[in-house]
């Protein structure tokens, strides 16, 4: 009985636990009840991807309503993945946040951050399992909103004008979404994404369909920071709590790639997107700019944090470098990186969360000799490092792995070399934070603690899942191929 | 004289342009925030625009009428505007905060405070 309902407590869950804690209004009892609504979301997120898996595709028709006039939540291979992905990150940020949080947001706003957590997991979640075009949108304004508050509870005042910034940015990125939308219902007559995806091609000649996936492109664009819309990215991840930092690296962006996927494979399909608007002609040299840009730019960054939003930028040029090859495993890389990415972001910026704990800082000149004193949080930021420059043995390789064999399948060698050149500049950033931590004295009143292990664990936990999933890549390449193979296939 | 027939979309695209170009050129933000009220107004219009059924009437069903406008973007519209209410609120909320903070809302002048530290 219950299990038949999934789809739609997948959403609920989080949603309904929201105003449950800004309603019960205790900081202690309202983290209990994000993590264990993160659990569970977790929970119905992997049986899902089991049944999918399964069985192919999912349909739920919320309320009854039959799906192109109903809502309908439909799960296939691709969001299947990514839901696991949002709640898996999310039940890990969450026990890392109790002792966190207490440090870091000011007491009279911690009841309210879970409350604003809760639903932007809820609006993420809904974003991945919707199946109607309008009813994306929604959810992609309820997590938005929800991510200006919890940026803006950041000590520093700066963490205002960071989120107003984000704001600014985000209300144009959706509005051109709603836009996009508005103009594909008007051409077809339809808001269901596999309605849409049947009668788009008698229209796709038409200017107005054409337009849409330019608006929506943008949109989506600026809501995953694609160089040059990502201006509103770093300024609101340095100035966020760390818990908020790791949570939005790690499913934000995401999400919003898979937005992209979604509009780009699904609903318009490979041929109108890629054929008639040749959009890999925009996508590829984005991409790669976006990738040696931000890398360079994060090489000169004191503020680790800044660094690591940079270097998110640039990790995003990557994903979005894989889909811009159209093909099979091109899509299979992207999707991979969307995974490891998520991964390896998400526990360094944990990591920063436990020098900030010690430390009260994250600038490079503060961590001097640190290395020492809190080795296991320097380990977790040297093995995160390694991950994001590729390295064998952690997920960041195979995911470069898979976009350079996609590359020479397309025969574009040259991209190949620039997708290791990229990694390269990531072993300079990388290695400048390990020089400074391990090989330059500490000052005296350095701290000499570690960070409490309520933070370690966390951090760790992502840590292993970097290393376990970049040894054991059965689990990760089968469902992203997969996933890839669903999209390239127009899979209804 | 068909450009004439769609004043509607040019009334749209007008409002939206207006809007964008406040958000980008003012410094002041609570300006930056009516330009992006006036934007996201602009796709309401948009919306209502395409709804219209011409010689329909209000989607109600009553005897004589067999041509009704189409009522879905109306309820589409609705909710993006409660969206746009909430975003409206949460930037003057920022601004308010961000006034406190700083002492100012023009962003120059919070750029130099920050710069000065």
């Amino acid at each position: 009985m219950i299990a038949q309902h999934l789809p739609a407590l997948q959403v609920v869950v989080p949603l309904l636990s929201a105003p449950l804690c800004l309603l019960l209004n205790r900081a202690r009892v309202a983290w209990l009840l994000s993590t264990a609504a993160s659990w569970v979301a977790l929970v119905i997120a992997v049986l899902l991807l089991q049944q999918v898996l399964a069985t192919g595709t999912l349909s739920y028709e919320l309320g009854g309503w039959a799906a192109p006039w109903g809502i309908e939540y439909r799960l296939d291979p691709v969001n299947a993945f990514v839901l696991v992905i949002v709640a898996g990150i999310g039940s890990v940020v969450m026990p890392f946040a109790a002792t966190s949080v207490v440090h870091e947001i000011a007491a009279e706003h911690r009841v309210l951050f879970y409350t604003t957590y809760l639903l932007c997991l809820a609006g993420l979640l809904g974003i991945a399992i919707t199946g109607d075009a309008f009813n994306l949108f929604v959810f992609l304004e309820i997590s938005s909103l929800s991510s200006y508050i919890m940026i803006s509870l950041g000590r520093d005042r700066r963490a205002l004008t960071a989120s107003y910034q984000y704001l600014i940015m985000g209300t144009i990125g959706a509005t051109f979404i709603l836009i996009g939308v508005g103009l594909l219902y008007m051409m077809t007559g339809t808001l269901n994404m596999l309605d849409l995806a049947q009668r788009i091609p008698s229209v796709a000649d038409t200017r107005t369909v054409r337009v849409a996936l330019a608006f929506l492109t943008v949109g989506i664009s600026i809501k995953l920071a694609l160089f040059p819309l990502h201006l509103w990215l770093p300024n609101a991840y340095v100035y966020a709590p760390s818990v908020v930092t790791a949570f939005l690296a790690a499913t934000a962006t995401k999400v919003a790639v898979y937005m992209l996927l979604r509009f780009l494979f699904t609903v318009f399909g490979a041929e109108l997107s890629f054929e008639a608007m040749v959009m890999h002609l925009v996508l590829l040299p984005l991409a790669l700019l976006a990738v040696f840009s931000a890398s360079v730019v994060a090489i000169y960054q004191d503020n680790l944090k800044r660094m690591l939003a940079y270097s998110s930028v640039a990790q995003i040029g990557y994903i979005i470098l894989g889909i811009s090859f159209a093909s099979v495993t091109g899509v299979t890389a992207g999707i991979l990186h969307l995974f490891n990415h998520a991964l390896m972001k998400g526990a360094l910026f944990l990591a920063l969360g436990c020098v900030f704990y010690r430390l009260g800082s994250v600038q490079l000149r503060d961590i001097a000799g640190l290395g020492r004193r809190m080795p296991w949080t320097f380990a977790a930021i040297v093995i995160g490092g390694l991950s994001l420059i590729g390295v064998p043995l952690t997920v960041g390789f195979i995911s470069k792995w898979y976009l350079v064999l996609a590359a020479l399948e397309g025969g574009l060698w040259w991209v190949a070399v620039l997708v290791l050149l990229g990694s390269l500049l990531a072993v300079a950033y990388i290695w400048r934070v390990v020089e400074v931590a391990f090989f330059q004295p500490a000052p005296r009143n350095a701290p000499s603690q570690e960070a409490p292990l309520t933070l370690l664990l966390p951090t760790w936990a992502l840590i292993g899942a970097n290393v376990y999933f970049g040894i054991n890549t059965e689990l990760t390449v089968g469902v992203a191929h997969r996933a890839a193979e669903w999209l390239i296939g127009g899979g209804g | 004289m068909q450009w004439l027939g769609l004043y509607n979309y040019w009334i749209v695209i007008f409002l939206m342009m207006a809007g964008f170009y406040v958000v980008i050129s003012r410094s002041n933000l609570v300006k930056k925030i009516v330009g992006l009220n006036l934007f996201q107004t602009s796709v309401f219009i948009l919306y209502i625009s395409m709804s219209k059924v011409q010689g329909g009437t209000a989607p109600i069903l009553k005897e004589g009428f067999a041509v009704y406008s189409n009522p879905l973007p109306h309820v589409l519209i609705l909710t993006a505007i409660v969206v746009g209410v909430a975003t409206t609120a949460l930037g003057l909320a920022l601004v308010v905060r961000i006034k406190e903070a700083y002492g100012t809302v023009e962003e120059d002048e919070i750029h130099n405070k920050d710069e000065s530290l």
